[in-house]
Order: C-alpha cells, then sequence, then structure tokens
C-alpha cells in the first residue's frame, strides 16, 4: 500500500513539521513495515508554471521533427510576452495548456533549464512530459507531454497544480491487516500512534435501504453475505477525472483510466471497499450471485477467457457471468470508454452506472484468484479481510463521486442484501496481556489501547470485547493481547531470560554427524553442501541396472529444474558435481566430502488425508503422517581427485586412491565406535577391481553400509571428471546403531613387549583381510597387535603369489613372555593362517 | 712436610720426585691446550690420563714407598692428577662448546620453506555456524531437535495454522513432492513437500512429549526460489521453540538478546522487536539485532557509513512470537496451562553479514577456496 503524506493529512491533523521518516517511525514500531519514503519531487525546482501553446512552427531538415513553439505563460516570465520554447514531442496542438518550464528551473536528474541555442532557434525553457517532472511510473501516459484540462488558468504554479512535492509511504501490508490496504486504515493507525483524532471517511450519511434500487439476487449467502448496488444517471461521458485525484491515484501506483473507473479505485483506496461499476445499458435484468457451472465460460475484464470452476463464485446478470466475484469484472459490461462520433461530434459513453460495493468470502476469493492466476486489488483486499460495514459508504461516496465529477445524479433506490450477522465478541481476562507480555500493564491501560483499535470493550476482571468490523483477524485473546502490547510498545518489553530444565542437549546422532564432520576435515577434506536434486541423466552415466535401488526415486512437482527432477537416492552425483566445478577452477588436488539425508521411496506410501487441528492427532494418525514420507537415511560420502600428498622440497607427492577412499570410511566409523569389515565388491559407480563393500555389524547383523573405491574409468570419463577420481559413500545412521556405545578402558600391561615377524605367502587373490583375521585368531589372547608391513610379488616367490609380511606384537598381563611363548604363539597363528588361507612362510 | 726418610732412597723413586710429577703435569696441561680438536684432546687424555700415562705409572709407585713416604708422595701425585684432569675437562668443554657451535651452524635450515604437503580439509561455514548457535542454547539447556526433510503438509502446514486457503500457504514458495503413481491412474497429491521452514520439528518435539519443552531446530529448508546472489532455493534455518508454564514476551526478548550477545560479542548487543504476522505466533514480531560493526554509530553520522547495515543501526534477523494457542492445541499442548515463543532465522543471512559474504552462491557451489579459511570452528 503507498500512502502519500498529503493524502493521509486528510484524515489526521500531523503537525505540519512531521516528515515522512518520522510518520514512518511511528507507524514502523506500531506494527506496520514501512518499507521505503520516496520523496517525490526531489531534485525539483521552478518555476514551473502552467502556459498556452500559441504557435507551432514545423521545423525541418533535422533527424527528427523538431517544433518551435510560443507558449503564453503569463506574467510569470516576468515580461509577460510569449515564452519561445524548440520541443521534440509531438502530442500537443495549439491551445493546449502545458507544463512549462521556464529558465533556472531543475528537472530531477540535476537537469538543469536555461535560455540556449538549439535547432538554430533560441529556446527559452521546456514544455514537460510526467517523466521529465518525476512523477514516475505512469504507464503509457508518462511519455507524452502532460496536456492539461482547458480550465486551467495560465501562469498557475504547476508544482502545486500537480502536488509534485510529496511523501509516500511504501506499506508491506501482513495477511492479517487488510485494513491497512486503505488509507482509510492507515490512517486510523496513524491516529492511534500520534493519539491524534481520526476523521473517518467512513463515516458519511447513508439512505437507508429500500426496494426500489437495482435488484439483486444472491443465491449464495455464505459466499456473499453482503451486497450494496446503487444507481447514478445522467453521466457526462466527457467528463474526466480532476488533476488531484488523477495525482492521487498515480502516487499510490495506480493509472488513471476514465473518470468511473479512477473514482471506484479512489474510493477502494480510500475506504478499503473493492467496487465495480457496471454499464447499466449493458446489464440485462437483476443481479445475481451464485457458483459457477463447472466449464462455464467468462471473459473478464483482462479479455483473458477463463474455464469457470464449481466453487468460482460469480456475479451475474440473466445472460451469465458478468464477474468473477471479489476478483475481477467482465468484459460485457465493462465501463465504454467515450468516444466522439466522427460525423456528428457527439460523445457516446456510459450514462448510467450501476456501484456494486459487496463483501465476499475471503477463502472463496483466495481459491478463485489461484485457481485463475489472477491476483488483482480487490482479491488481494478480500482474501485479507475487508469490512462488511464499509460497503454501503463505499457505495454512497462513489455515488457523491460520480455526481460531483460527472454531473449525475444518484438514484433514490437504494439495495442492500446483508445476511443477518452478530458481532464478534471474545472473552479475555483483563490480565491476559500481562500475562502474555510480562509486563503489568493493569485494565485501564489495556481496556484503552483495545479501545483505540476500535473495540467495545465491557467488563472488570473478565472482558468482553467486541471487535471492530474491520478487524476480522481478531479472534481469540491472544490478537488481542498483540494490540495492547504493540501499541504500548515492542520496544518497551523487559528482558528476562527463562531457565530451562536441565536439558539432553545434543542428541547422539547430531553429535556423531559433528565428530565425522571434525574427523573428515582433520583428514584434510573439505565440505560441500551440495542440492539435493537429482536427474535421470546422471544415473545412466554411474552405469546403474535398470533395476538398482537408487533408480526409485521420489519426484518434485515442480522442480527448479526439469533436468533435476528427483531428490537424490545417494550423495555421489552432487558431490562429484562440486569436484568437477572445482577442477573446472583450477584446484587439482581435492579431497571433498558431504554427509546429508538422502530419499528413499518406501513403495507404500500412502496420502495421510486431511486431520484436523483442533486437538492433538491420535498416534494412529501420527503414524499416518510418516508412513506418507519416504524414507529418509543420513549419509556420509567422500571423493577424492588428484594428489593426496604433493611433491616438493620434502620430496615425492603421492596421488589419492582406492586406499583413501576405503580409509575414510573407516574414519567416520572409528567415530561412530562402529568397526568395518571390507570385501571386494562390484557395484556401480565403482570400478569392479577396485571396489570395497563396507559391512557393520548393526542389531547383531553383519550389514552393509556403504561402498568406497576408484570410480569405474567409464564413470569417470563420462561425468568428465580427473582419471582416477575415487569415492566412498556409507549410511551414516546404520554406523551410529553399529556403535558399541560407552568405550571400556583397555588395561596397560607394562611388561616387556615381544616382537616377531612373519612373511606369508599367499595366492594373489586371497584378501589380505582374510590372512589376518587367521593370524589374529590363531596367535591368540598374547597377542597385542598386528600389522601388514609390506606387501611383496615378484619372481622370488614365483608368478601368481604374494608375500605378505606382518609384525606381531605379544604381550602377557601379568609376565614377561619367553621367546618359547612368543614363537609358540606365533607358529600357532602361522598354522592357522595355513590352514585357512594355504599361507606358507617365505623361505619355508 | 715428609719426615726424612731413614731406610728408602727416594732417589731410586725417579718418577715420584717432586720435580718429575711437575714437568708430567705441565706436560699434559700443555698436550690439551695444544690439541686443536676432540679428537687431539681425546688422544692427550689417553696419553696423560689413562692407565699407560706418567701420572698412572707414578701412582702405581706409590705402593713401593715406605709407609712414611706414603702420604707425602700420594698428596702430591694426586694434586699433579686433579690438575690435570680439570684442565682436561676445561679444554674438553671448551671444544665441545666449539664444536657444537660449529655443526649446529652446519645444520641449519631454511625455516621459512613452505610446507603444503597436505592441503587442509575445513568444515563448511554454514554447519560450523549452526552448531555454535546451538552449543549457545545447549549451554543453557536446550536440547536439538532433528526432523524429516520431506514432511506432511499436515506438519509443515497445518499444524501451525496455515490452513490450506491461508495467504501464508501460497506465500511460501513450496516444492510439492509428487504423489506415487497409481496403475492407469493419474498421480494422486502425495501430501508430501520439502519442508519450508525447520518449524515442523517443533510440531514433532511437542506431539513427542509434555512440556517443559526447550528445543533447538536447525537443519535444511526448501522454497522455490532460483538461486542468485541473494536467494537460494535450499538453505539453513535454525528455530527454537520454548513452551512452559507462564512463558512470556520479556522471556523472548531475553532470549534472544542473550543469543546475540553470545554470538556476536560484548557490551551494547541487544535485540529490537517490530509487530508483525505470522500465523503460528501471536503475538509476532520481526526480530532485528544491534549492528555488530558500528553498534548504531553510524546511524545519522555520514562520517562513518557503515557497510554492515547500510549506516541503519539495526540488522534484520528473522520472526519470532508466542506460539499462537491454536498452534499448542493443535500438538497437544494445553493452552490454559502452557504458554510457548518461537523464533527462526536464516543461517546464510547471518553468515553473510557476519563473514561478509557477498555472494550466496559462494556459500552453495562448493568451491574450496570459500570454504577453507573456515577451518573447524567459526
Amino acid at each position: 500500500m503507498r500512502v502519500p503524506l498529503s493524502w493521509l493529512r486528510e484524515y489526521v491533523d500531523l503537525p505540519a513539521t512531521e516528515t515522512g521518516r518520522d510518520v514512518q517511525a511511528r507507524l514502523v514500531s506500531a506494527g506496520l513495515e514501512v518499507e521505503t519514503v520516496e520523496q517525490l519531487g526531489a531534485g525539483l525546482t521552478g518555476p514551473l508554471v502552467v502556459g498556452r501553446v500559441l504557435t507551432i512552427e514545423e521545423l525541418t531538415g533535422f533527424k527528427k521533427p523538431i517544433r518551435f513553439c510560443t507558449v503564453d505563460v503569463g506574467r510569470s516570465n516576468g515580461t509577460g510576452e510569449p515564452q519561445e520554447i524548440v520541443c521534440g514531442a509531438r502530442n500537443f496542438a495549439v491551445g493546449d495548456k502545458v507544463v512549462v518550464a521556464l529558465p533556472g528551473s531543475v528537472l530531477p536528474g540535476d537537469f538543469r533549464i536555461a535560455e540556449r541555442k538549439t535547432y538554430g532557434r533560441m529556446s527559452r525553457g521546456m514544455i514537460c512530459s510526467a517523466d521529465e517532472l518525476g512523477m514516475g511510473d505512469l504507464g503509457g501516459s508518462a511519455h507524452g507531454i502532460i496536456v492539461l484540462p482547458p480550465e486551467i488558468e495560465v501562469g498557475t504554479d504547476a508544482t502545486e497544480l500537480l502536488e509534485l512535492y510529496d511523501e509516500v509511504l511504501d506499506i508491506a501490508v501482513t495477511p492479517d491487516r487488510g485494513y491497512c490496504l486503505s488509507m482509510r486504515g492507515v490512517a486510523r493507525e496513524t491516529a492511534t500512534a500520534y493519539r491524534l483524532p481520526l476523521r473517518d471517511p467512513a463515516l458519511l450519511d447513508v439512505p437507508a435501504p429500500n426496494s426500489y434500487g437495482y435488484r439483486v439476487r444472491i443465491a449464495d449467502p455464505a459466499g456473499c453475505d453482503r451486497f450494496t448496488a446503487r444507481t447514478v444517471v445522467g453521466l457526462d461521458p466527457e467528463a474526466r477525472s480532476p488533476i488531484w485525484m488523477q495525482r492521487r491515484l498515480q502516487k499510490a501506483g495506480m493509472r488513471p483510466i476514465s473518470l468511473a473507473v479512477d473514482i471506484t479505485n479512489y474510493v477502494m483506496l480510500e475506504l478499503g471497499q473493492p467496487l465495480h461499476a457496471y454499464d447499466r445499458n449493458r446489464l440485462q435484468g437483476p443481479i445475481g450471485v451464485r457458483r459457477a457451472e463447472a466449464g462455464e465460460k467468462f471473459t473478464t475484464l483482462d479479455g483473458v477467457k477463463r474455464v469457470l470452476d464449481a466453487e468460482d463464485l460469480v456475479i451475474t446478470d440473466s445472460r451469465g457471468p458478468i464477474g468473477l466475484a471479489g476478483v475481477m469484472g467482465g468484459a460485457n459490461t465493462e465501463i465504454a470508454d467515450s468516444e466522439t462520433d466522427p460525423e456528428t461530434g457527439e460523445v457516446r459513453g456510459t450514462t448510467e452506472i450501476v456501484v456494486e460495493a459487496a463483501h465476499f468470502d475471503p477463502v472463496s476469493v483466495a481459491r478463485t484468484a489461484r485457481r485463475h492466476k489472477l491476483s488483482s486489488e480487490a482479491s488481494r483486499r478480500f482474501e485479507r479481510g475487508v469490512d462488511p460495514q464499509a460497503a454501503a459508504a463505499a457505495a454512497q461516496r462513489t455515488a457523491d463521486l460520480l455526481v460531483l465529477l460527472a454531473g449525475g445524479t444518484a438514484e433514490a433506490g437504494v439495495t442492500e442484501v446483508a445476511a443477518p450477522s452478530a458481532p464478534r465478541t471474545i472473552r479475555m481476562r483483563a490480565d491476559h496481556p500481562d500475562r502474555v507480555a510480562g509486563v503489568a500493564y493493569g485494565r485501564e491501560t489495556v481496556v484503552r489501547r483495545l479501545q483505540e483499535v476500535g473495540c467495545d470493550v465491557h467488563g472488570q476482571d473478565e472482558l468482553l470485547v467486541t471487535a471492530p468490523s474491520w478487524r476480522p483477524d481478531l479472534r481469540a485473546p491472544n490478537d488481542l493481547a498483540e494490540e495492547v502490547i504493540r501499541l504500548e510498545g515492542y520496544e518497551n518489553l523487559p528482558s528476562t531470560l527463562p531457565t530451562p530444565p536441565s536439558g539432553r542437549g545434543l542428541t547422539r546422532r547430531r553429535r556423531l554427524h559433528r565428530r565425522v564432520g571434525r574427523a573428515l576435515a582433520g583428514a584434510d577434506y573439505v565440505e560441500a553442501l551440495n542440492y539435493p536434486f537429482l536427474g535421470e541423466a546422471v544415473l545412466d552415466q554411474f552405469g546403474l541396472d535398470a533395476d538398482d535401488p537408487r533408480r526409485t526415486v521420489v519426484t518434485l512437482v515442480n522442480p527448479i529444474s526439469d533436468e533435476e527432477p528427483a531428490l537424490r537416492t545417494t550423495l555421489l552425483p552432487g558431490l562429484l558435481s562440486a569436484l568437477r566445478r572445482n577442477v573446472g577452477r583450477g584446484s587439482h588436488d581435492l579431497a571433498l566430502f558431504e554427509t546429508g539425508l538422502v530419499f528413499r521411496p518406501t513403495g507404500e506410501e500412502t496420502a495421510p488425508g486431511v486431520l484436523p487441528v483442533d486437538r492433538r492427532p491420535t498416534d494412529e494418525e501420527i503414524a499416518m503422517l510418516d508412513a506418507a514420507l519416504p524414507h529418509q537415511p543420513r549419509r556420509a560420502a567422500t571423493v577424492l581427485a588428484g594428489a593426496r600428498e604433493q611433491a616438493g622440497w620434502w620430496g615425492g607427492g603421492r596421488p589419492a586412491d582406492w586406499a583413501d577412499a576405503i580409509e575414510s570410511a573407516r574414519t567416520i566409523a572409528r567415530e561412530a565406535g562402529a568397526e568395518l569389515t571390507v570385501r571386494a565388491d562390484r557395484h556401480a559407480p565403482w570400478h569392479p577391481g577396485r571396489c570395497a563393500a563396507l559391512y557393520a555389524t548393526v542389531d547383531g547383523e553383519e550389514t552393509l553400509v556403504g561402498h568406497a573405491g576408484e570410480l569405474h574409468p567409464r564413470v569417470v570419463k563420462a561425468l568428465g571428471l580427473p582419471e582416477r577420481s575415487c569415492a566412498m559413500e556409507v549410511e551414516l545412521d546404520l554406523l551410529e546403531r553399529a556403535g558399541d556405545g560407552a568405550l571400556r578402558a583397555p588395561r596397560i600391561s607394562t611388561f616387556p613387549v615381544a616382537t616377531q615377524d612373519v612373511a606369508l605367502v599367499v595366492a594373489s587373490d586371497v584378501p589380505a583381510a582374510d590372512v589376518e583375521r587367521a593370524l589374529h585368531e590363531g596367535a591368540g589372547e598374547l597377542l597385542e597387535s598386528i600389522r601388514l608391513f609390506d606387501v611383496f610379488e615378484g619372481e622370488q616367490i614365483g608368478g601368481g603369489r604374494k608375500s605378505l609380511a606382518y609384525a606381531l606384537r605379544f604381550r602377557a598381563p601379568d609376565r614377561t613372555l619367553t621367546v618359547e611363548e612368543a614363537s609358540a604363539a606365533r607358529d600357532a597363528a602361522v598354522a592357522l593362517a595355513g590352514e585357512r588361507t594355504g599361507a606358507v612362510l617365505r623361505g619355508a | 712436610m715428609s719426615a726424612p726418610n731413614k731406610s728408602y732412597d727416594p732417589v731410586e723413586v725417579e718418577a715420584l720426585k717432586p720435580e718429575e710429577i711437575e714437568r708430567m703435569r705441565d706436560e699434559a696441561l700443555a698436550a690439551f691446550a695444544a690439541a686443536g680438536g676432540l679428537d687431539a684432546l681425546h688422544e692427550a687424555k689417553i696419553a696423560h690420563t689413562g692407565p699407560a700415562s706418567p701420572l698412572a705409572l707414578a701412582n702405581r709407585e706409590i705402593g713401593a714407598l715406605p709407609p712414611h713416604a706414603k702420604a707425602e708422595a700420594g698428596k702430591r701425585v694426586g694434586q699433579a692428577r686433579g690438575a690435570v684432569n680439570r684442565s682436561l675437562a676445561a679444554r674438553q668443554a671448551e671444544l665441545e662448546a666449539e664444536r657444537d657451535a660449529r655443526v649446529l651452524v652446519e645444520e641449519a635450515v631454511d625455516v621459512t620453506l613452505p610446507y603444503d604437503r597436505t592441503p587442509s580439509g575445513a568444515r563448511h561455514p554454514l554447519t560450523t555456524l549452526s552448531e555454535r548457535i546451538e552449543d549457545v542454547f545447549t549451554a543453557m539447556g536446550y536440547e536439538v531437535a532433528e526432523g524429516p526433510e520431506a514432511e506432511t503438509e499436515w506438519l509443515n502446514f497445518d499444524a501451525l495454522n496455515i490452513a490450506a486457503d491461508h495467504p501464508a500457504r501460497g506465500e511460501h514458495d513450496t516444492f510439492f513432492v509428487r504423489g506415487a503413481r497409481r496403475p492407469g491412474g493419474e498421480a494422486a497429491g502425495s501430501g508430501v513437500v520439502l519442508r519450508t521452514h525447520t518449524s515442523p520439528v517443533q510440531v514433532r518435539s511437542m506431539l513427542d512429549r509434555e512440556p517443559p519443552l526447550y528445543v533447538i531446530c536447525p537443519g535444511r529448508v526448501y522454497r522455490t526460489d532460483d538461486l542468485d546472489a541473494t536467494h537460494t532455493p535450499v538453505f539453513h534455518q535454525v528455530e527454537l521453540l520454548a513452551v512452559d508454564e507462564g512463558l512470556t514476551m520479556a522471556d523472548l526478548k531475553g532470549t534472544l538478546d542473550h543469543m546475540v550477545r553470545a554470538l556476536f560479542g560484548g557490551e551494547g548487543m541487544q535485540t529490537r522487536l517490530r509487530p508483525n504476522f505470522f500465523p503460528f505466533t501471536e503475538p509476532s514480531a520481526e526480530m532485528d539485532m544491534v549492528c555488530y560493526v558500528c553498534r548504531g554509530e553510524s546511524v545519522g553520522n555520514p562520517d562513518r557509513p557503515c557497510r554492515t547495515c547500510s549506516s541503519e543501526g539495526w540488522i534484520e534477523l528473522g520472526g519470532c512470537g508466542m506460539v499462537n494457542p491454536k498452534v499448542l492445541t493443535a500438538c497437544g499442548v494445553d493452552p490454559g496451562k502452557y504458554s510457548g515463543f518461537a523464533f527462526g532465522f536464516g543461517i546464510e543471512r547471518m553468515l553473510m553479514f557476519r563473514h561478509n559474504v557477498e555472494d550466496m552462491r559462494d556459500m552453495v557451489e562448493g568451491d574450496v577456496r570459500f570454504t577453507r579459511p573456515f577451518g573447524m570452528e567459526i
């Protein structure tokens, strides 16, 4: 809502020194979001006067047509002589009244007007357009010269005439304050903020309804609980909107169109009541209000042909719909633009008007506006609540203005169809606002503040509050409390700190999330947070089988991009595209990680149906809600490319490889307190020979928790990644469950260690993990640790075989081990490894 | 001092003559002094203090002396050996110091060599900032709660007093999840959206258990904005909910003040509430905090303009209010007994003004050059 300060002053006697910024500050603290204060006429100084064009001489020989004019500006130029002005515009004629900027004036943008020679003539001033005067965005009319009504006197100060100096408050009206979509509403808040009286423009003498007004039949009183109609006849089709009205509309952000339309818009801005003017001669039969028939067709004022829904509320005459109630009128009963008959010179146009001021159900209007994607000034107001009691006054005001400005006569008939309604009352303890705010306002203040917003208040300890008709948002005690607290000033609230009972702090899941992030960052990974949107193309590039569960996706109805309409089932596509982006920007040695949710349909989702909000849903209903959702486990992933260690003055570097990827999974598992078992696997998008499946024991069962390794060369190529890029992905929620809770501190033996090294030769395809597990088991409980320190393949041990060298450390908790004891344990370890994996001691 | 020796002729024991012992001593001292290095000194040490050195041999001769002469000769030899040992130690120390000085100089390295063997890792600043905020509240006794990102409309909207036709529901720019395709039919509505705020987590907390309830809900949320310098369709929020007996707006204000002091530090940090509208709170407010850079001193002071707050003195933080009793009712909390307050704000925005991030895209693109400097904590 754009509120010109000059207009606001009509209803509230603000001190003359009060600026727009001052008013802004007051209104902001009262709860209106005044976003900007626009300074109209900033950078504009006169003399700007009204002139009459006396002569026009067309100059030729230039790139564009140029006019040399003489303009009578009266004695405002000091001489009374006609002012000579060169002008490039053409939309004016001899005799027209125009705005002349005389030499010495400055137009917005520091455009200084001076006498100067141009196009071979002396130009002493400028004939102005709306644009040049900084009158704002006025649509088409802004581009030409302003041609004023002929009755305006030559020499009049144009800055006053056009009210060029003003301030406009731009207010973002929240959905609960529909009444502030009117001057009346903003004026009321202003008056309260300044504790000044309000001149309520809706306080008009309105004749009582009678039976001889235009006939109106309401078939749906729930959709339309009030309909007022007034008729004005004998209108002069030539009448134009006065400048003051045009200017107010312009400042409020609306374009002047024609007198009748301008008046309905003006009254809507003033009182907040949307109005519609019908050309009575184009109406047939009584006006009706009903729901549309499904499929019924109707063309709105904007020329769009619409197919109606059975829920749409329509205004009709005997032929069918003439308006989409509360949203937009129809083309068929539109007020005719006046036109002059070229033969007779007679001006034809609308001379009889039926004014509609009605009240429609906010929900119905909202749905229709949304359904037809048609948000209008009217629908915006109805959706947020219009004062039903203002309809009669608005109709009266419209009729008055039509009479005043178009020379018409208001017919005596006054139609008013209104569904009976009782005033809305709210019971509230007088100290309720005190208890909400934590401030002792006292009953007297509470009552006074409620009266200021327009409530009737009765009662002592318990108040019976009747909300004013323009405040449909006031329905509950907290709504009233807010009114009291905001008018008393949010800025005056004290600052106290409640003491929560001791809480559980971070959940285990949240703590794990932090630990994993810190551990991976500590292992030199950089976190990237990627959008979870996914397209099918990347799943194809990953080489996933047709029945891969990662292809079963949750899809969005309205994705940001049609290329990526689904939600991720794996973190890797997003993380790999971040990798590629970094490479593209010149970073080559990269290790990235991400933790986040993936979305896996359960296949059994069912829409939960409509649940009530006036009670807690039952546990069954809550279960229904959860059943509607896909499974959303949290995962962690890493990707690597380039060097893991750089070469430098210290020596050589080392490329990132599959082992780094698997190690990143172990890093995460360690934080979760879980033990990972690694097995070779073939799983897209990984290299079939360099892919590890990762298992952990979850709820007593060995469970696949993820994969790691080097990416398949085809995937690397398809995605445009650096060669030998590696990746890992694990399900964090599973690892959390695999963790074994609180760690038991190990017992530390202080007896000396006995070390035994063994080199075992096995077939090349025997997993080292199997050999190690056998050694571990075979060595028995004296084994403290085992470490593989070398892997060797070569002629010495023969083809198809490899040698694994292990350092075994033995220690007893209660004694120093003898060499014999350590050797016996080693031999037992080697024996079991031999039995399980065919390992033989190297050199044996 | 020695008494005359009647039965012993000292001349026969040449080595024990005083002048002879003096000579041995002086020779040793001269040899030590002449030793130019630790190796030479070692040789001199063996020659003059070793078992075959003249003084050691002389010492051995003492035993052959008659008892009355032993003491005097022993004393003489002992004094000489003491002097020799002291001289040796001194020279040893001197030469070692010389060697140390030389070797340590030779071993010197260029400590200014760079070491970028492994470029360091980092957590995303949105993660660490969110955690920092969580920590402010967990320290007060709040709990952290999380929930699903694909959420039912009832939890995201209805339970929060945003009915299907509420204008606010249309303003949320919601991503809708497509319903499962039924065989031979058009996809049905799923009733599921990507949550537009973390408020459904608050609802879940209330559904889960009885007040008192003090929770903080961080997480990812979604709105259908296109990515540009100031918008992103996927962003992060932290929301807070407190439900207890007798909670007031003053408590809300105090909690907000506490938060900005904890996050931005120092005197003069506080918040300002401005009336606003949200369906899920009543009364509702927009919250601002004092600009942590200029602390309000740039207002009306053209000589000291502040870029962080555009010389407004305040920075917009987010929305807040007292939990609408209708929301409490829908969540099974008795509004006659309990009241609550809630607030929420975007982490991206806070990161932008706290760390002068100029472009939203830097936070979503995962460029390591942006993230790395933020390290582990923020």
